[in-house]
């Protein structure tokens, strides 16, 4: 391998490192809010991928189906609760979120599609798909038992991530699936590689997205419950700040982060309806190496796991799955010793 | 579960496969139920009850599977020393990833048992002398003295056989000295730390315990298919063998098997029924499954087989005499050895100037006091005195800033709860920490866990009886003795607030120690249960306990300690007798912000705890 090898295998783990850190960033967040082990954010990849996949060959992804059945039952769990003493009011905002809303994207995307639409307007509709599924998916699956234990909270994501995957096979198929019409066509040289447009967009995409995280966590009243409930969760309810309200927000949240994630990656990777497991555990590979903890330990872990798996393809491709993977145990080993030293502190 | 359903259940095991017309379909279905059940029946110990997730369990079966595969086929060599190698290779997979995860919070143990199962996935389908991605065909049967097991009739008895004996082995283990540490691992470990179980130690024997059984399920495994290939060792079969525990039961070995039996069951209706339901290729059992295993976990945590039992004895209504400590199977043991005791009145625990700070918040300001032998020290002071800070100090599970505490000449700085325990220190807590699940007389079993040393190889094979039987006979004597030998039998999560209280002090005294340390004992009790608290304890100390309580109940305190420590904003403000303290003006004013005298003094229950002061 020369020098030139290297840099292009560089560039590569940097394009899929990005997304890997923006994918781990989410899932630091998911935890540090909702102690959720967010497994199925790997789900959100495919699907908001897969469905702008099918979009950009004009045909109408079946996901949309799953949106309004999230939405009925979401719906039909609230109209219980206000059953059950909650104030009716609520019912209205429920009404927009899982019913008014889904049926619009619902009709919305076929005959949008009709029109022959840009590229960007179906990565638009992809997100409306797929992006409410995250909040309802925290209603229906995780609300009930919000106050469980971190491992019960686990199995019901690796619960979840099955169902998807069940369903996933359902709407998309099995092939795979990869957008070749760029967001932007063209390529410019830069530090002696040639970088096309696309895959510049993907890394300022992520820029923008971790500025616009850090700018709502630093400088919003929502941004700063969340930072309250992730430091302290007894004290944030006790000044106010529903575990309802944190979780639908940050699985809003999550759910975006995996869309925009999967809407970029397919533009250089073929993605199949199972790939999104494999995808996310890649970001929490990356997410572990910041003990869970840390954001930009996190990000930098991903970039990383970017990198070592692009020279890996290089290397020893059979293998590139076991080197990532691996990675995890001399992290677990070295998070083992240290947090051993906190506990005798 | 009672005797006679496993006696109906073993023989209708037994009787299955000779029913004249049963398709070899069923026997075969029942193979597989029974090699996931060994998977379930580990991760009922190590997930249900010991509370660590693994979805990686295939990884461990895969071991069991290519071990075996390899040496019979490459190697040509017996089943058994597959059996062997594989046993040996998962025994050190588990050991290894044991040290690595299990210190860490529960959490990552469950992520790199994901991660492990797909490396090895990936092994497994690149690894050319395993036969890549096609696997390992042709791999002989086992055969029992020249007889090879390759019926599907045969190898059933095999499978069924291991698995009542893996059954066995689970039961025993959970009822055993190790079971108890196993069961406080979920919820309770700093209370069983303070107990002096060293909780790490078992959570590698759980681990190890639930990897071996994979390990042998593998073993059969390969040997029942007699090929093997990396795709039933994914991590979506991982994940399954998890669901066959959480539908099944949390808590219990046969709960497990009707788990597996259950999963598979149903994943064999659906895989039967949906194509005929849908013309394209699906993965409809992944759907039931996560919606299943989502509607489990939010309507019946315990999982179905607690529904399935109390179905059934409600059907069958059980009567008949209940146990008692005289009928009980250990009532003759013998008695357990008692540690030499300290003088009455010579110094026990001294506390020398101990501080804390939180940063700049000076929690505890150099507090000095000691515990004579026999006595009941009373640690009191209003709301955020410092009470429960110096308390965690002396426990250990708060480090000092600075200052020395010396128990028996021994200092007790920077020792760990489970060293505290060993030289005879043993604690209550400020909320009840009693394993709910469990009974009273076990319960209070934990708290005698160091003195007896039954190892959990001994309990699976059912040899640690005599260590067993005096542990529950020594719970049985400290129930008696504080007056909760009727509830012995009862789940401790039934008991009254009270009751359960005075079994922390029975788990305690358990202990054989020569100091209770009490955290607000009457916290939350009724005016009757603090009296028989009371009487406890002042019992006790005519028995020559020392005990160092900290409370806040004024009356309590007053009656029934030979001396007070007051704190105040972190300081100690005074020490004295009862009557003492009672007279002190700071104390006075401490409590009632230096309200008038007269009005103190004439404070009815100052009064009437001054009248009872017998013991000082």
């Amino acid at each position: 391998m020369d020098w030139s090898i290297a840099k292009i295998l560089m560039q590569d783990g940097i394009v899929t490192g990005v997304i890997y850190a923006l994918l781990a960033v989410s899932l630091v967040l998911v935890f540090a809010v909702t102690r959720i082990i967010l497994i199925v954010q790997g789900e959100f990849v495919t699907y908001g991928a897969l469905s702008f996949a099918l979009m950009a060959d004009n045909q109408v992804p079946g996901n949309r189906w799953l949106l309004v059945t999230g939405g009925v039952l979401v719906f039909l769990r609230e109209l219980w609760l206000v059953f059950r003493g909650k104030p009716a009011a609520t019912l209205l905002g429920s009404a927009l979120f899982c019913l008014i809303l889904p049926l619009a994207v619902f009709f919305a995307v076929p005959a949008v599609l009709a029109t022959e639409p840009s590229l960007w307007i179906k990565a638009l509709l992809a997100l409306l798909l797929v992006v409410p599924l995250g909040p309802m998916l925290y209603k229906l699956a995780y609300e009930p038992i919000a106050e469980s234990s971190v491992l019960a909270l686990f199995v019901v994501s690796i619960a979840v991530h099955f169902a998807f995957v069940g369903m996933g096979l359902v709407f998309f198929g099995a092939e795979g699936r990869l957008v070749s019409e760029p967001f932007f066509d063209g390529q410019l040289e830069l530090f002696g590689l040639t970088w096309t447009y696309q895959s510049l967009f993907v890394i300022a995409m992520t820029v923008v997205i971790i500025v616009a995280l850090w700018l709502f966590f630093g400088y919003t009243l929502y941004g700063k419950a969340l930072r309250a409930t992730a430091v302290n969760r007894r004290g944030a309810r006790l000044v106010g700040i529903s575990t309802s309200m944190s979780g639908f927000l940050t699985f809003l949240l999550s759910s975006i982060v995996g869309v925009l994630s999967g809407i970029m990656i397919v533009s250089f990777i073929s993605l199949t309806y199972e790939t999104g497991f494999m995808i996310g555990l890649k970001g929490f590979v990356g997410a572990i190496i910041g003990g869970l903890m840390s954001y930009p330990i996190a990000a930098a872990g991903a970039l990383l796991v970017g990198i070592i798996e692009s020279f890996s393809t290089f290397w020893a491709s059979e293998y590139k799955e076991v080197i990532v993977f691996g990675l995890i145990i001399p992290v677990l080993l070295i998070l083992s010793v240290t947090s051993r030293h906190d506990e005798e502190e | 579960m009672k005797k006679w359903p496993v006696l109906v259940f073993i023989l209708l095991l037994a009787v299955v496969p000779l029913i004249p017309g049963v398709p070899e379909f069923w026997i075969n279905q029942l193979n597989a139920i029974g090699i996931a059940s060994l998977v379930v029946i580990g991760l009922v110990v190590l997930t249900g009850v010991g509370g660590l997730t693994s979805f990686g369990q295939a990884t461990f079966v895969g071991v069991g599977a290519y071990a075996t595969a390899w040496l019979t086929t490459v190697h040509a060599q017996s089943p058994w020393l597959g059996l062997i190698l594989g046993i040996l290779l998962t025994l050190l997979l588990a050991f290894v990833l044991a040290q690595i995860t299990l210190r860490l919070s529960g959490h990552y143990l469950s992520l790199a048992t994901i991660a492990v199962c797909l490396i090895f996935y990936y092994l497994y389908g690149n690894m050319p002398f395993l036969g890549r991605h096609d696997g390992i065909p042709g791999i002989p049967p086992i055969s029992f003295f020249g007889y090879p097991l390759l019926q599907a009739q045969s190898i059933y008895y095999l499978i069924w056989f291991v698995v009542l004996l893996a059954a066995w082995t689970g039961i025993n283990l959970l009822n055993s000295r190790s079971g108890r540490a196993i069961r406080s691992l979920k919820n309770g470990e700093k209370m069983a730390q303070s107990f002096g179980v060293h909780t790490f130690h078992y959570k590698v024997i759980a681990f190890i315990y639930a990897a071996v059984l994979a390990g042998l399920a593998g073993w059969l495994y390969a040997h029942e298919q007699r090929a093997v290939s990396p795709s039933t060792f994914g991590i979506n079969y991982g994940i399954e063998y998890l669901f066959m525990m959480v539908v099944g039961s949390v808590a219990s070995v046969w709960g497990g098997i009707f788990g597996a039996a259950v999963i598979l069951t149903l994943k064999d209706q659906i895989q039967d029924i949906a194509p005929r339901l849908f013309d394209t290729s699906t993965n409809f059992e992944l759907i039931v499954f996560g919606v299943l295993v989502v509607l489990v976990l939010h309507h019946a945590r315990d999982g179905l087989w607690p529904i399935v039992t109390g179905f059934f004895s409600s059907l069958f209504r059980k009567g008949g005499a209940r146990e008692t400590a005289a009928s009980s199977w250990w009532s003759a043991a013998p008695l357990l050895d008692k540690k030499e005791k300290p003088q009455k009145d010579s110094t026990l625990l001294q506390v020398k100037a101990i501080r804390k700070q939180f940063g700049g918040l000076v929690a505890v300001n150099d507090i000095d006091f000691s515990v004579n032998a026999g006595q009941i020290v009373g640690l009191i002071g209003p709301n955020g005195a410092g009470k429960s800070t110096t308390f965690n100090l002396i426990t250990g599970v708060l480090p000092l800033t600075s200052g020395a505490i010396v128990f028996r000449d021994k200092p007790l700085a920077s020792a760990t709860a489970e060293e505290i325990a060993r030289l005879g220190i043993a604690r209550s807590f400020q909320h009840t920490q009693l394993l709910p699940q469990m009974s009273v007389l076990e319960n209070v079993a934990l708290g005698a866990h160091l003195r007896r040393s039954a190892g959990a190889l001994r309990s699976l094979l059912r040899l640690d009886r005599q260590d067993e039987a005096a542990l529950l006979r020594e719970a049985a004597i400290q129930l008696e003795r504080v007056g909760l030998a009727g509830s012995m039998y009862e789940l401790a999560g039934n008991l009254s607030l009270g009751k359960q209280r005075i079994v922390e002090v029975a788990r305690a005294l358990a202990l054989d120690p020569s100091l209770l340390l009490l955290d607000e004992p009457a916290a939350g009790l009724r005016y009757l249960e603090k009296q028989e608290l009371a009487a406890v304890l002042s019992a006790l100390r005519d028995e020559g306990m020392s005990i160092l309580l900290v409370e806040h109940d004024m009356d309590f305190v007053m009656k029934l300690t030979n001396h007070l420590v007051v704190m105040d904003f972190g300081t100690k403000i005074a020490e004295g007798t009862p009557a003492q303290i009672q007279q002190n003006e700071k104390v006075l004013q401490a409590y009632l912000g230096g309200l008038d005298d007269e009005v103190i003094v004439d404070e009815p229950p100052v009064g009437k705890a001054g009248n009872n002061e017998v013991h000082a």
